[in-house]
């Protein structure tokens, strides 16, 4: 009893007041996510990167449909001549391209294509990452060196000197292209959530979860993992940019297909480049889109980042 | 009859490169159904490391538990880990210091009650909610329902220990071992806690261990007290006795320290010199002698034994020259504040 007057301490059973509410309740607040929300919206910078990326998303999405022509379609060949390519017109938004396509359709179908190896690469890298991730934080012990030693070697590859030797190996295809984008980014989800883990074990709740009796998986799935999850929503995202780059640098590279006329971001750099000087309009355009796809995921993780941080919360 | 029986319960943390560490050193202990026990001592004593110890809840490794915590006539020590965890929760259960950081805050209050309840019994998840419903209302927390459903953050420190009183005691577990658990609340709520785990002790018979540095707590609260320097216990006594006539210089110097209502104003605060880590060896002598103001030679001549310092009670305190029986007259109604 360390209340302030030192007489009034009761020394014998002291009457039933537990029924007694405490007098500092708080008025209701919304839960944890809806906070977080709150403080997402309120953004300007997670607004920006919302509409970028709904814009992404609904181009990639509804492509044949936006596009005027197919992008292979290279039926203005005549149009074109050496050293004059058409800028903008009423017909061809962006023009034609130095093989007669437009390149308007060919922008617009290229989000389609990085929007695919965006989502498919994350999605297998991050899924390979957090099992990998989980199984070093949740045992530790030597399946922590094992996993981790392991991890450590997979960091240790350059991206791009890893993303050829898969296209060497497999083909030029974009299948290749994802399998690169993902195994570079398998190392950064693992060693993300297992030192989240770790540092998750020690807290307070998980050693009043253990006193409680809850079973070792009950604490990993329920406790550890829940509490470790949100710097991987905002590496995802982040990772989305990333891989988006990343997939237009494979592309650049010739990487990403066998067949010149697919329409990709990183492939019509690559064209453009040939009639730099006459036309670098044709470069500028797939370089503004990728910028803005891939600021369009950071500005959202960044701003993720910031509403879902813990010191945050009230 | 006592059903927890802690017999010379030692606890050695060993790490490489670094002599071993005895953090208690042959402590015993009993615990009676209904009763409340009180340890008591200051930062880096034991006590803390002694719960853990009960609760089986120590790392495996670098850490030697010796000794015997008989709950009912098991050896809890000699359990696998997996008998342990079926243990805990259901039949000692512990509440912790800080219940800012105690509770999960990702899930709600409702599903961590319910989390506990379907771990240690066969209820279906709508029983198991109306259980932690009742819970929540035994615990004195208004509009339960609604609260289930919110998360540890939405709920002030005095009500988020009084959910973690409610987990503790969701599975009616025999012994309660709450460390600290009023160290991080307002004084007000202080008292509140210490009203709500007074009461349940009385109402459902259960016995509560009591780890605190405040004395005043245990004044109020337990009916025996263990007090505890450097590992070891000092002096044993029931309340009434401890702060009737301490025997231990130890014991008598904290009681001191404590400032009281009818001292002169002007007066300097009384203090233990030195600090904790001035102290010998317990097998080389008292570990208390560096501090102590009754310290003679003989203190150093080797560990000093357990002696009854009263006929009537069992009062024991570990000293050679203890405190004169009946001189002391601060009382328990007098006692508050803390160690420190």
């Amino acid at each position: 009893m360390s209340v302030t007057e030192a007489g009034s301490v009761p020394v014998g059973k002291a009457p039933l007041e537990a029924g007694k509410p405490d007098t500092d309740s708080r008025p209701p607040a919304r839960g944890l996510r809806g906070e977080a929300a709150r403080r997402f919206f309120r953004n300007p910078m997670a607004i920006v990167g919302l509409v970028l990326i709904a814009i992404f998303v609904t181009v990639a999405i509804l492509a044949p449909w936006i596009a005027p022509y197919s992008p292979k379609d290279n039926s203005w060949l005549s149009e074109v001549r050496p050293g004059v390519y058409p800028g903008p017109s009423a017909e061809h938004w962006l023009g034609i391209d130095p093989l007669g396509r437009d390149v308007f359709s060919r922008l617009v179908h290229g989000a389609r294509q990085s929007l695919l190896i965006g989502v498919v690469s994350l999605t297998l890298g991050a899924t390979a990452g957090v099992f990998l991730g989980l199984l070093a934080g949740a045992f530790g012990g030597w399946v922590d060196t094992v996993v981790m030693r392991f991890v450590d070697i997979m960091l240790s590859v350059p991206g791009l000197l890893f993303a050829i030797a898969v296209a060497a190996m497999l083909g030029q295809s974009l299948t290749s292209v994802m399998i690169a984008i993902a195994v570079v980014n398998v190392p950064i989800f693992a060693r993300l959530l297992r030192g989240e883990m770790l540092g998750q074990r020690t807290a307070d709740y998980v050693l009043a979860a253990k006193s409680l009796g809850i079973s070792r998986a009950g604490i990993v799935f329920r406790h550890v993992l829940p509490n470790s999850f949100t710097p991987i929503l905002v590496q995802g995202t982040l990772t989305l940019a990333l891989a988006i780059v990343e997939a237009a640098g494979l592309a650049f590279l010739g990487l990403s297909g066998s067949d010149p006329s697919t329409p990709e971001w990183g492939r019509m750099l690559n064209d453009a480049q040939s009639t730099l000087a006459a036309a670098p309009m044709l470069a500028f355009y797939p370089g503004l889109a990728i910028v803005l796809a891939a600021l369009g995921f950071t500005l959202v993780g960044e701003s993720l980042r910031e509403a879902l941080d813990p010191k945050m919360r009230r | 009859m006592s059903f927890l029986q802690v017999r010379d319960l030692t606890v050695t943390f060993q790490r490489s490169g670094h002599p071993p560490v005895r953090a208690v050193d042959g402590l015993t202990l009993d615990v009676a159904a209904g009763q409340s026990v009180g340890i008591v001592g200051e930062s880096g004593s034991g006590k803390s490391v002694t719960s853990l110890a009960i609760m089986g809840l120590l790392p495996r490794r670098g850490v030697k538990v010796t000794g015997q915590v008989r709950l009912g006539d098991r050896d809890l020590t000699a359990l696998t880990p997996r008998q342990m965890r079926d243990v805990r929760g259901s039949e000692v259960a512990m509440i912790f210091q800080d219940p800012m950081t105690s509770l999960n805050p990702v899930i709600t209050v409702g599903r961590q009650l319910t989390e506990v309840i379907t771990r240690h019994s066969q209820a279906s998840k709508v029983d198991a909610r109306r259980e932690a419903e009742s819970l929540l209302r035994r615990v004195g927390i208004p509009d339960p329902a609604r609260r289930l459903g919110e998360y540890p953050h939405q709920l002030s420190g005095g009500m988020r220990q009084r959910v973690m009183i409610a987990i503790a005691i969701a599975c009616r577990p025999r012994l309660l071992i709450a460390d600290e658990p009023t160290t991080a609340l307002d004084v007000t709520i202080q008292a509140q806690i210490l009203d709500l785990l007074r009461d349940l002790v009385s109402e459902s018979g259960c016995g509560l261990i009591m780890i605190t540095h405040d004395l005043g707590v245990v004044a109020g609260l337990c009916d025996e007290v263990h007090v505890m320097y450097a590992g070891r216990v000092v002096e044993s006594a029931t309340a009434t006795n401890l702060f009737g006539r301490p025997s231990h210089p130890y014991t008598d110097g904290l009681l001191r320290s404590i400032p009281r209502m009818d001292d002169d104003r002007g007066a300097a605060l009384h203090t233990i010199r030195g600090s904790v880590r001035d102290l010998v060896p317990w097998d080389r002598g008292c570990a208390f002698q560096p501090r102590c103001d009754r310290a003679v030679d003989a203190c150093l001549a080797g560990p000093p034994a357990v002696t009854d310092v009263s006929v009537t009670s069992p009062h024991r305190a570990r000293c050679i020259r203890p405190v004169n029986v009946a001189a002391s007259s601060t009382s328990v109604s007098k006692a508050k504040g803390g160690v420190r």
